[in-house]
């Protein structure tokens, strides 16, 4: 990005990235960039409001106390390479007209290419009662690091009753995580020998336990197993959380003890602030292929924040961050953009007794049966095995050392692998 | 695909009762697919809801979800529960005429 100067000799025009977000698509892509351009072709900057860097995934062990919160938790900007600029200041507003940022102290980071790389964000106070009395003594979430270490107390001193699951509405993030967290309070209590004294009941908006036909049905079997009540098409309006009711819409109540819930999810608050760039929700309209904005062509997003038909899961968010990456140096070489992104993803689903199942999938294709990566394996797709639940340990060492770094994992490819997937299962 | 008689008239439809094309909709066939499920008489905000969901539908392909109904469309999520029981969006795509709307992930 040299251009001869008027004088004949060579000035620098060097390009502007912001990147809103540092968390597991933020870093990756700022990383990834970083490696890409040199200092004198682009600027990276990165933004988050805080320095915590949560690792999510392991938000689920905590309230069964195989987690401690503050191992999950490193710093934001240590994850980023030299180089890379990052500040801690909330987003106030987005001058998309402008290509311009404005930061909570007055700061304007003016950008050639804008990231939003935010995530969501748990909306509580959005259901009739959820935030109000109740919260955190009797009704939990484990989607945070403060609720799910007071849910690890509640639990503790849980020694009989009914504990339902509920999940508000979707989208929420890693749509398999309340099914895991009622596969791991079935074995908790279990262990503890008071399995017998307790009622666990998962609800759901959906028609079935899981959004895809073949592993829905899968994923009911092993409710089923473990004497979980599964309750369907239960869409959450109104909590008492000292009464201990939770009602749907059309009228259906249940008693609880100890409510687990998921919230409801939007986008991050400045997107709703700034015009043109989100939708009702918060999240911002992105090409499915491409994550280019459909209205300006220098704004990319990815992950949690955009509003594809995927789940807003850390493997996606991987994936996405390969293609973004280099539609990213095209779109500045003004050149095409690839449409490399096929709705690739991959997660490890936590089924208590040391035991996982892996689903592997994208766009087109709903989670198979089969083997992973390839028909020889190792990892056993849609079936429970002690491999997948090592896997699922291992991949936090892998996250922090190989993955926000930007480095290439063999064998996890930006597109779905077809090799050892039985596909005569696809409709 | 099946063909079935709506208000009188063959139209196409799906095998939970959606109109196959959009086109083949209108006023008169939202009234009696309403009646079929269950709601007697379309009322002004009932037709506020399915005028939503149609217009949106057709101006960008996808039919808004129950949340983005209720935070859009003027109608509380609680009221749309009472206009359209069960599924509000559901239903109110089903009698607008446009497809089921997409579960999301």
């Amino acid at each position: 990005m040299r251009a001869p100067s008027a004088r004949g000799g060579w000035t620098v025009s060097r390009k502007r990235i912001v990147v809103l977000g540092g968390g597991t698509g933020g870093t990756m892509v700022a990383n990834r960039l970083r490696r890409h351009f040199d200092g004198d072709e682009a600027e990276i900057h990165v933004v988050d409001r805080d320095d915590a860097h949560v690792y999510q995934p392991g938000l689920l062990f905590v309230p069964f106390g195989l987690a401690e919160a503050d191992e999950i938790v490193r710093s934001r900007h240590r994850q980023l390479r030299g180089n890379i600029t990052f500040h801690e200041n909330e987003v106030m507003e987005v001058w998309i007209e402008r290509n311009e940022v404005l930061l909570d102290d007055g700061t304007v980071l003016p950008y050639d290419v804008l990231v939003v790389a935010s995530g969501a964000r748990l909306q509580p106070e959005e259901t009739e009662g959820l935030a109000g009395p109740g919260w955190n003594e009797r009704v939990f979430t484990f989607y945070t690091p403060d609720s799910a270490v007071a849910l690890q107390a509640a639990l503790e001193r849980f020694d009989h009753g009914r504990l339902v699951v509920n999940l508000v509405d979707m989208p929420i993030k890693c749509p398999v995580a309340p099914l895991e967290f009622a596969f791991l309070a079935d074995w908790y209590l279990r262990e503890r020998g008071i399995r017998d004294r307790v009622d666990l009941v998962y609800s759901t908006p959906l028609d079935g336990a899981f959004t895809k036909p073949v592993a829905s049905e899968q994923l009911a079997g092993l409710l089923g197993e473990k004497e979980i009540e599964l309750v369907t098409e239960f869409n959450a309006g109104e909590v008492d959380g000292v009464g201990g009711k939770l009602a749907s819409y059309d009228g259906r109540e249940l008693d609880f003890d100890l409510l687990v819930t998921v919230p409801l999810h939007g986008g991050a608050a400045y997107v709703e602030r700034s015009p043109g760039l989100g939708d009702a929700l918060g999240f911002v309209p992105t090409d499915k292929h491409t994550l280019q904005t459909p209205t300006n062509a220098n704004v990319f997003a990815l992950g949690d924040a955009t509003d594809l038909p995927i789940s807003k899961a850390g493997s996606v968010t991987h994936f996405e961050a390969e293609v973004l990456v280099e539609n990213v140096v095209r779109h500045l070489a003004e050149q095409e953009l690839v449409a490399g992104y096929d709705g690739h993803a991959n997660c490890f689903i936590e089924t208590g007794f040391h035991k996982a199942l892996l689903i592997d999938f994208n766009y087109d294709t709903e989670p198979l049966p089969g083997r992973f990566p390839t028909s020889l394996g190792p990892l056993p797709l849609l079936r429970e095995s002690h491999l997948n639940h090592l896997g699922k340990l291992l991949f936090q060492t892998v996250y922090w050392r190989a993955l926000l770094p930007g480095r290439e994992i063999p064998g996890l490819g930006t597109t779905m692998p077809t090799a050892g997937k039985r596909l005569a299962h696809t409709p | 695909m099946t063909t079935t008689l709506i208000a009188d008239r063959p139209v196409e439809v799906d095998a939970e009762g959606f109109l196959t094309h959009t086109d083949d909709w209108d006023e008169e066939l939202a009234a009696a697919i309403a009646r079929d499920s269950g709601i007697a008489e379309l009322t002004p905000r009932h037709w506020l809801v399915v005028d939503f969901m149609r217009d949106r539908y057709l101006a960008t392909g996808t039919a808004p979800s129950i949340r983005a109904l209720g935070k859009e469309s003027g109608v509380p999520v609680k009221e749309l529960y009472q206009l359209f029981p069960k599924g509000p969006a559901k239903l109110a795509a089903k009698i607008g005429g446009i497809p089921k709307p997409r579960g999301c992930i």
